[in-house]
């Protein structure tokens, strides 16, 4: 399918890739795109690698399989870098987004030798900076967003902030922190 | 006017039980069906429903308080997987053989063992010959168009049969998809009241259910419930062709995609469908004349009509996502096989099992199918009738 984003998320069970996933997906809805979130469940437990996936399209996408050569892939948690093989499939003219304190450069050796773009952005500092605590899905999501341009930025800041008035309607303290957290995370997320 | 949203298989089913606020839910949780009584004990603590939403402490009972519920006159439903289907499965029996109409919302789960939560259909499978209806779905969309026309189906005066809603677990159930909702106002409107005539509690025409079937009387009791059966085809038909009027999306006992000239054709159910058709369009643009049927209903079965279908095609595969280990072929295979014996005309026929315990099927596995039906139309050698596909070691398959 043409204009066919492909996204694969690493995390550890308990972090929330799957929350990211689906948080993605609903920007990208609210901005009129046809998405796929769903999740890849090996045995339920607290930080055992786990597999998101998203699709995103102009058109409903029927197709119900794994994504084995994604455009983007976002690494929830850097320590996966030495244990899973998170490069796999993923396609050179793509890119992959990594949570980390670290310059990309520093981090590329663990690749295995992949040739495309390498982002990080440190998701841990911007959300206890903002949140008060190590809340790294949504600085994860804001620099995917900048990466791979699946939603216009400023459409997708607008969408985010009717979506946390909805979500947060009982806790509206939080929404400032969590919309200062998704700009920061556009700015700083670097190659 | 639908409503675009995006939901995942399981809210889509429990929204549309809370779209139909059924009289009563009784739940009992199991992975990956577990998020539909979840939701809807939200609906319930919100006041969004008013249904009586009980927690029983197996499956076994809460499909025995869903057949005790629909035998005093109410509408009952539940949902489970896997092993809770399997928990379920005397009181299955109970449900369809008292003719009781009540809908089970299934997330096809595999069975043990070895232990595993992901998609096959070795669940609902085992109940094929239950008596309730089975209806599966592609995706949410249709897993939550299917609810919507279960409770008509189920009591259509002639049929008065239990249905079982089936999604592929994780898959659908926990993929969160673009959908088309329905208002409730409409989609009350389209399913109606449930007025049974005739039920436990109506005092001025009180009424026995479940008692002893004598040997002089039994087999009446069958084969009333096997013409039940039968009259359920035309329900739903009947049923599909209204829905189609008010909502727009169309539905039958299948679903045929790009078979008017297909020679060669895949026949499998669920999301596989789904991705196989995008090997299909593939194939199209190379000239290659495929085709592929997504059954829909596999209780009743269509094999008339299905083998209608396939009259023409030169090479079939029939694709079963559940081993039934009778050294034979899988369930789907064995039905659309036994619908085809008296035909003048048929394709060659193969039986491949896949996709067992959530091994992932891609446009590449379809494509695979394809080609070995494109060697079976070359050299009119079908190989083995039956084998499976997509284990790790990838030289086991036949080609």
């Amino acid at each position: 399918m043409e204009n066919m984003i492909e996204i694969r998320w690493h995390g550890r069970g308990g972090q929330g890739a799957k929350t990211a996933s689906q948080l993605l997906a609903d920007a990208a809805f609210m901005s009129g795109k046809y998405i796929q979130s769903f999740p890849e469940y090996g045995p339920e437990r607290s930080g055992a690698p786990i597999t998101a996936y998203n699709r995103i399209s102009d058109e409903r996408c029927n197709i119900h399989s794994n994504i084995y050569e994604p455009d983007y892939v976002v690494v929830v948690d850097e320590t996966l870098l030495e244990s899973v093989d998170v490069t796999r499939g993923l396609k050179k003219e793509g890119a992959i987004v990594i949570n980390s304190a670290k310059k990309a450069s520093e981090l590329r050796g663990l690749l295995r030798g992949y040739e495309g773009r390498v982002y990080t952005i440190d998701a841990g500092t911007i959300s206890r900076k903002h949140l008060g605590g190590y809340f790294p899905n949504t600085p994860m999501l804001a620099a995917i967003v900048a990466v791979s341009e699946c939603v216009k930025k400023d459409k997708f800041l607008e969408d985010m902030k009717v979506s946390y008035q909805h979500k947060f309607a009982k806790k509206p303290q939080v929404i400032e922190g969590n919309l200062l957290c998704l700009k920061e995370a556009m700015e700083e997320v670097k190659e | 006017m639908s409503i675009r949203d995006r939901l995942s298989g399981n809210e889509a089913i429990a929204t549309a039980m809370r779209q139909i606020n059924p009289d009563v839910f009784a739940m009992f949780p199991i992975t990956p069906s577990t998020e539909i009584p979840q939701y809807y004990a939200q609906y319930v603590a919100d006041g969004l429903v008013d249904t009586e939403f009980i927690c029983v402490e197996s499956e076994h009972s809460a499909m025995s308080a869903c057949i005790g519920a629909e035998a005093a006159g109410c509408r009952a439903v539940t949902a489970t997987s896997s092993a809770g289907l399997s928990y379920m499965n005397e009181m299955l029996y109970v449900a369809a053989s008292s003719r009781l109409p009540l809908v089970l919302a299934v997330s096809n789960r595999a069975l043990t063992g070895p232990i595993n939560i992901n998609h096959d259909y070795s669940d609902s499978m085992a109940e094929r010959d239950s008596g309730f209806i089975q209806i599966y779905a592609e995706n949410n969309q249709e897993a939550y168009d299917n609810y919507l026309q279960a409770h008509r189906i189920a009591e259509t005066k002639d049929v008065r049969l239990p249905v079982m809603i089936c999604e592929d677990g994780f898959i659908t159930s926990h993929a969160l998809e673009n959908i088309e909702l329905e208002s409730d106002e409409d989609v009350k409107a389209f399913v109606g009241e449930y007025k049974p005539e005739n039920y436990l509690l109506k005092s001025e025409n009180p009424l026995a259910v479940g008692p002893y079937g004598v040997s002089g009387y039994y087999m009446e009791a069958r084969v009333a419930q096997a013409e039940a059966m039968k009259n359920a085809k035309r329900a739903i038909l009947e049923v599909a062709k209204d829905f189609e009027e008010k909502f727009g999306r169309k539905y039958g006992f299948f679903e045929e995609y790009k078979m008017e000239d297909a020679e060669i054709a895949i026949v499998l159910m669920g999301s596989s469908a789904g991705t196989a058709k995008a090997c299909v369009d593939e194939l199209r643009k190379e000239n290659i004349k495929a085709g592929l049927i997504k059954v829909r209903v596999f209780r009743p079965f269509p094999g008339e009509e299905l083998a209608k279908a396939l009259e023409n095609c030169k090479a079939v595969a029939v694709l079963d996502k559940s081993e039934g280990f009778s050294a034979n072929g899988g369930p789907l295979f064995a039905e659309t096989a036994s619908a085809m014996i008296n035909m003048d005309k048929r394709p060659k026929m193969v039986d491949i099992v896949y996709g067992l315990g959530g091994r992932d099927f891609t446009v590449d596995s379809a494509r695979r199918v394809f080609n070995r039906l494109l060697n079976i139309v070359k050299t009119g050698d079908i190989g083995p009738v039956y084998s499976h596909m997509g284990q790790r070691d990838l030289r086991k398959e036949v080609q």
